[in-house]
């Protein structure tokens, strides 16, 4: 690529989102503005090597872009999808923005566009591909390597999506306030997915997937810029920023998994983290009742403040368990909590909270209850339990890395466990 | 645009209600009707007869062919429906989310074609 493209690459991957939702929310139609976006990206591969990057690239494609809407319903109006009285009126939207226009007189409309994406009418695979697309201005290409699926299924996904979004009459616009509550954390849950995407894969090139994590944090940072009143949505941004800061840290040169306490603190983004501490901090000072997003921050954040593992508040972090088992009850949160208090007040206390779990039998299942409980008895001494539990969550355990961790952890138990029990 | 609410329930549901208990779901019904008459959403809406009586028409090879059913795979079956005028599907889900049927099965939303050139 040349050096040309790929500036127009670059503005482009920062504008589009602004330029589609301002059109969308003008033309009242996601796949219209899109296109003509797309239109200005082509004008923009011409025109640029020549002429040199505009002064204002955004005023520069969303005066294009509006250029393109209007030949384009032009064109729709003769085949007579659209009426006159749309046309003109959309017309007159457009003008408003001329070319002159800065970036204070461009309003960022982007936020309608978010919840008109993340509308529950749709899939929540097709709210992920369209959010990539539309909001963050990723390609087919790009959405298919981070989302490890085939070109023609996401193209597909997007096609059936947009339809969806114009024949149902999804509106583009956020939604009222007695609804807004709701909206946004399913919104705010859409991006942590795309987060969870990048931050928890297991295959696929690396870079591509840590790439997605920070198109989920670009998404995050533009909800919780253009909603600066709701905790939950700096939160989520806050603890997005905590767990990414710890990215390099996560996987040792052999590319095995390194838990937490046993990470290189130098390598965690220090500036990350400090932003990540300061915006948990304000999204708790904005209400008495947190959400789960910010404790799951706060959490992140008490992490992320000691110096090495030993000086972890562990009381916090158990006390922070404990506010979030209240606002959003889970298995998997009980059993973090166990961990934490079996940090705080030892191994008994920790084992009786896991085992009580265990007796509710909804994470039965799951390699990481029998991991945990495991690490309690050898903490306690009892080796032989240990063993046993190592060995189930072996069994259980979903992907190699963790399966080899675990058997280390086994090899690692303090007296040799015996290899041939019985019962 | 128009909606169409479909109201999907299951009729052995139903059939198992005690009188008082129906009288009140026709109640019910009867206020969200007015209801979405008040709001200017109404356009027209019906009950239907149980599927028992529903009577199927096909053509095939020029061959018409008269049926009775259809016999629904599933347990929830059409009941009756709304035509609704919304100004998106936002307001559509809202009043599908008021209708009483939401609680005893589920109702699909689905938008009214709009055909080109038709006006």
């Amino acid at each position: 690529m040349t050096s040309e493209a790929a500036a127009v690459d670059r503005v482009f991957r920062s504008e589009f989102g602004r330029a589609v939702a301002l059109l969308a929310r003008v033309l009242g139609d996601i796949g219209l503005a899109e296109d003509a976006v797309q239109d200005a990206y082509l004008a923009a591969l011409r025109r640029w090597p020549a002429d040199g990057v505009p002064d204002n690239p955004r005023a520069w494609i969303v005066a294009v872009a509006r250029n393109r809407a209007i030949d384009r319903l032009r064109r729709d109006r003769v085949l007579e999808r659209h009426t006159e009285e749309l046309t003109r009126r959309a017309e007159d939207e457009m003008n408003r923005y001329d070319e002159s226009a800065d970036d204070d007189t461009i309003p960022d409309e982007r936020l309608r566009l978010i919840f008109t994406c993340c509308h529950p009418a749709l899939a929540t695979e097709a709210q992920v591909a369209l959010t990539l697309r539309l909001v963050a201005g990723l390609t087919v290409p790009e959405i298919a390597r981070a989302l490890l699926a085939a070109e023609p299924t996401i193209a597909q996904r997007l096609v059936r999506a947009k339809h969806k979004v114009r024949a149902a009459g999804i509106p583009v616009r956020v939604p009222p306030d007695d609804q807004l509550t709701d909206r946004l954390a399913s919104t705010l849950a859409v991006v942590y997915l795309i987060f969870n995407e990048g931050y928890v894969a297991t295959s696929g090139p690396q870079l591509r997937r840590d790439d997605l994590a920070g198109e989920a944090i670009r998404l995050g940072r533009v909800i919780s810029t253009l909603m600066p009143d709701e905790p939950e949505a700096a939160g989520l941004l806050a603890l997005m920023l905590l767990q990414h800061s710890r990215r390099d840290a996560r996987t040792d040169a052999a590319g095995e998994v390194v838990l937490i306490g046993r990470q290189d603190r130098s390598q965690w983004h220090r500036d990350e983290i400090a932003e990540g501490v300061a915006l948990t901090e304000r999204a708790l000072r904005m209400t008495r009742t947190p959400g789960r997003y910010a404790l799951e921050a706060a959490i992140a954040a008490v992490h992320a403040q000691a110096a090495t593992a030993e000086d972890t508040d562990w009381w916090q972090i158990a006390a922070l368990y404990e506010m979030l088992l209240r606002v959003s009850p889970s298995p998997m949160a009980a059993l973090s909590r166990s961990v934490a208090v079996s940090m705080a007040q030892g191994p008994a206390a920790g084992l009786a909270l896991a085992d009580t779990i265990a007796a509710e039998g909804s994470l039965a299942h799951s390699h990481l209850l029998h991991a945990t409980r495991a690490d309690m008895l050898g903490r306690l001494g009892r080796s032989q339990e240990a063993a046993a539990a190592y060995r189930t969550a072996i069994e259980q355990a979903g992907n190699e890395a963790e399966r080899r961790l675990l058997q280390r952890k086994l090899a690692d138990l303090p007296e040799p466990s015996q290899p041939r029990t019985t019962g | 645009m128009q909606y169409v609410l479909l109201i999907y329930g299951d009729p052995a549901a139903a059939e198992g209600m005690s009188e008082e208990d129906g009288r009140a779901m026709m109640a019910e019904y009867f206020e969200y009707t007015e209801g979405l008459r008040r709001s200017g959403a109404y356009v027209s809406g019906e009950p239907l007869e149980s599927a028992q009586t529903a009577t199927t028409v096909r053509q095939r090879d020029g061959q018409q062919v008269i049926s009775d059913g259809p016999f629904a795979e599933t347990r929830e079956v059409l009941g009756g429906f709304y035509v609704l005028e919304c100004d998106s599907l936002d307001q559509a889900l809202e009043h599908a989310g008021r209708c009483p049927g939401v609680r005893y099965g589920s109702i699909e939303v689905r938008p009214v074609m709009v055909m080109p050139a038709t006006a």
